[in-house]
């Protein structure tokens, strides 16, 4: 045993550490709380006085997510300037402040509230994982701020504080069921990322398919961010599925691709329904992608002329080389719809906006949609479309008009939500 | 009265923190701002366990994550429960499972025994876990990379398990805080007092320990695990005790973290956010006192500011921050400081040692 250091004066530092820790405390308890609170009286910050308006922009521009993320941005900022360009909102100019969400959900809580609190925009714009909308939902709850979310999502929610102009479950998944049955598909085999939006689709699938009569013969998940898809696929050649439908987010994709077709499959065996590759994703698979589908609600081949004049603004401002996809649409959509939301209740206030948003309209690229005031979803009609040599889609097949948005299936009786 | 000076110094400026953290900063920062600072403060609570850890028992741990997470998932589950109600259950549990509860979650709706497992459960994990690998000398590259593997682990199974914890989008959507609410600004800033306070009382801890026969005997071993030794002591427990202190910090640092953010999920405890934890403690200076919880709170400030300041190209700022203070100053910002005001006396050695070397001076 070595012998007791003579460095230490244990008794006089016990009582001066004893005394810092007083200290703290007696400080610490100089902010009390308060128990019988209602929660917040959040007052807005909004400054609606000036000649213009502030609004923030909240996307991934670092990280995982920055790829698919920074084409919202684009967008946004299109529809920002476009807007200016006519007059601006309520005549006041569009004063846009960037926020980099960085692909994590807790920046995007902070980001918001930076927004909302410090910046005090009147509307923020962005998010696009569905980690991230529910990291920033308590946040904007909490300001009675507003968040305009434009992807599509697994739905089985609804806020007051938040539009949705992406497509619900029942404006996606359902029509691609309803397409798949049309087609005479008997067997079906699900892959997946094991996340919330593929996992909630493919209970959603997996319930209809009971109903349509179709057999799902395989059921398969891989981590988000893994490439290997080879065992998996595997299995899909053994189950010889009439369809596969593809629920795998991101890069993921590539490598479930490259699996695909190394081992043999093809559009012609067991062809591929996507519900996130678009005109972005498809040329970037590493592989001919000719011939599989997509289910969106929005392609950069719709013949209308709001989307002519959108995809000639959009290359005019960003490069002639650069697509449009469906949440690029939904993104320059929502900051159109907020400007008419604004005009139809001539006010920036939340509460205001709220009361007036039912059947608010706007002729948007993928034609005309509508806000729900119930729920703050809007119609949106729901296209399949096939991929052609030029990694655009054709459309093959789409709904009946808008369908309304139904967030949590409640006029779709086969639906249980406490199913396993 | 040097000597005095010297002994008690550290704990002068453990009470100049104090102040700034608990008067000056409530009463000029904005709320939102404060409970940035608040965050920021979860961070530095797991970066003074770091510091002890790697600083003064040179483990360089990078998977302080897992522990973080620990607490953070432990305190998030009882706010979860709270917000639920008595008898309910979390809203994800309805809208991702089938509408039951895992037996396991059931023990945390009582704050008593959540407050328990934030310290126990780490400690436990520590321990069990060090024990395996410094009885087996298992050291070094090794070790780090034993524990980074370990925060990939544990993201990867969080991730995995969307019906139990939530996976990808982690917990979240917090309504009270033992009963307070949490949309109180008030109540906000009652829970970044109690962060702060915890954040102080974590650096008087540990300026104990370095006074103390175990500090001397941790800087020992991180220097000469033989001779410690051969004079008769094991050095596994020495480092194993510095080890389950370090994850209780941690551990504690994420329990506030889950009040404080709103939300924690994997991308909060995994490999990468481990590294953001040692970048903090790399930058402040690990072996000093305050450097790691300086450095801690001074790399969550400037991600906060840069990324405001330069939304497209922070990132790169941060990257090339670490750089230059890696090389210039690899003792940290703070000995840097300190050396610059002549603070502290010249070193020979490069390496950061114990604010004074250890047991030979007297």
């Amino acid at each position: 045993m070595i012998e007791r250091l003579p460095l230490v004066h244990h008794s006089r530092s016990r009582l001066a550490a004893g005394a810092v820790l007083a200290l703290t405390v007696s400080l610490g308890l100089a902010a009390c709380g308060n128990k019988d609170s209602e929660g917040s009286s959040a007052k807005s910050c909004v400054d609606t006085s000036g000649d213009t308006i502030k609004l923030g922009f909240l996307n991934s521009t670092s990280g995982a997510m920055a790829i698919s993320e920074q084409t919202v941005r684009d967008s946004l900022t299109l529809a920002a300037e476009e807007i200016n360009a006519d007059g601006g909102i309520l005549g006041k100019e569009i004063e846009f402040v960037e926020e980099d969400g960085a692909s994590d959900p807790a920046i995007f809580a902070e980001k918001i509230e930076k927004l909302l609190t410090g910046d005090c925009v009147a509307a923020v714009f962005g998010g696009w994982t569905s980690a991230s909308r529910k990291a920033m939902l308590p946040v904007v709850e909490a300001n009675n701020g507003l968040l305009f979310y434009p992807v599509q999502y697994e739905g089985l929610e609804a806020s007051e504080n938040i539009y949705y102009t992406g497509a619900t479950t029942n404006q996606q998944i359902i029509p691609a069921m309803e397409f798949l049955a049309d087609e005479g598909v008997e067997t079906l085999f699900l892959a997946g990322s094991d996340y919330v939006f593929p996992r909630t689709a493919n209970k959603i699938i997996k319930q209809y398919a009971e109903e349509l009569g179709i057999e799902i013969v395989g059921e398969e998940y891989v981590p988000l961010d893994d490439d290997d898809w080879t065992t998996q696929v595997a299995k899909i050649v053994e189950a010889e599925p009439d369809f596969v439908f593809n629920t795998i987010n991101g890069s993921s994709n590539v490598g479930f691709i490259k699996a695909y077709y190394e081992q043999g499959l093809s559009p012609e065996t067991s062809p591929i329904i996507s519900v996130s590759i678009a005109e972005e994703e498809a040329p970037a698979m590493g592989k001919d992608v000719t011939g599989q589908y997509a289910a969106w609600n929005y392609f950069q081949s719709v013949e209308s002329p709001a989307n002519a004049t959108f995809i000639e603004a959009f290359q005019d401002r960003f490069g002639s080389e650069r697509p449009t996809s469906d949440p690029m649409e939904a993104a320059y959509t929502s900051l159109y719809l907020y400007k008419n939301l604004v005009e139809a209740a001539d006010s920036f206030d939340v509460d205001d906006i709220n009361e007036s948003a039912d059947g608010v309209t706007f002729e948007a690229p993928e034609g005309l949609v509508t806000i729900d005031g119930d729920n703050h979803h809007i119609a949106k009609t729901a296209l399949i479309g096939r991929i052609n040599s030029d990694n655009q889609f054709d459309v093959v097949w789409s709904s009946d008009g808008p369908i309304e948005p139904d967030p949590f299936l409640e006029g779709y009786s086969w639906w249980d939500a406490s199913a396993e | 009265m040097k000597s005095a000076v010297r002994t008690f110094g550290p704990l002068v400026a453990i009470a100049v923190l104090a102040v700034l953290l608990l008067v000056v900063a409530p009463s000029v920062l904005s709320p939102f701002r404060l409970n940035n600072l608040g965050k920021y403060c979860c961070w530095a609570i797991a970066a003074v366990g770091i510091g002890l850890a790697w600083g003064r028992g040179g483990m360089l741990v990078m998977g302080q994550g897992v522990f973080f997470g620990i607490g953070g998932y432990a305190m998030a589950m009882h706010l979860k429960l709270e917000a639920a109600g008595p008898e309910g259950i979390p809203d994800f549990m309805l809208l991702y499972g089938d509408g039951t509860m895992p037996g396991w979650w059931e023990p945390f709706r009582s704050g008593a025994f959540t407050l328990f497992a934030i310290v126990a459960l780490p400690a436990v994990a520590a321990a069990i876990l060090g024990w395996a690998i410094f009885k087996r000398k298992v050291k070094g590259a090794y070790f780090a990379i034993l524990t980074q593997a370990m925060a990939v682990v544990f993201a990867t199974l969080l991730i995995a398990t969307i019906q139990e914890t939530g996976g990808f989008n982690g917990l979240n959507q917090f309504t009270f805080f033992f009963g307070y609410n949490l949309y109180d600004p008030v109540n906000k800033r009652m829970v970044y007092s109690i962060t702060a306070g915890l954040l102080i009382a974590c650096l008087v801890v540990v300026w104990q320990l370095y006074r103390s026969r175990f500090g001397e005997l941790l800087v020992a071993t991180r220097d000469a695990e033989e001779r410690v030794r051969f004079l008769g002591h094991d050095p596994a427990n020495v480092k194993l005790a510095a080890f389950v202190i370090a994850a209780v910090m941690a551990s504690i640092g994420g329990a506030m973290f889950a009040p404080i953010a709103g939300i924690i999920s994997p991308s909060d405890v995994d490999a990468t956010a481990s590294i953001f934890l040692i970048a903090g403690v790399a930058l402040g200076g690990r072996a000093l006192l305050l450097g790691p919880a300086l450095g801690a709170l001074a790399v969550g400030y400037g991600r906060s500011t840069l990324s405001e300041q330069f939304p497209d190209q922070w990132t790169y700022f941060l990257g090339a921050l670490f750089i230059v203070v890696i090389l210039m100053f690899p003792a940290g910002l703070i000995s840097a400081a300190g050396r610059a005001a002549g603070l502290l006396r010249p070193r020979r050695r490069v390496r950061p040692t114990a604010a004074r070397p250890a047991g030979a001076t007297s």
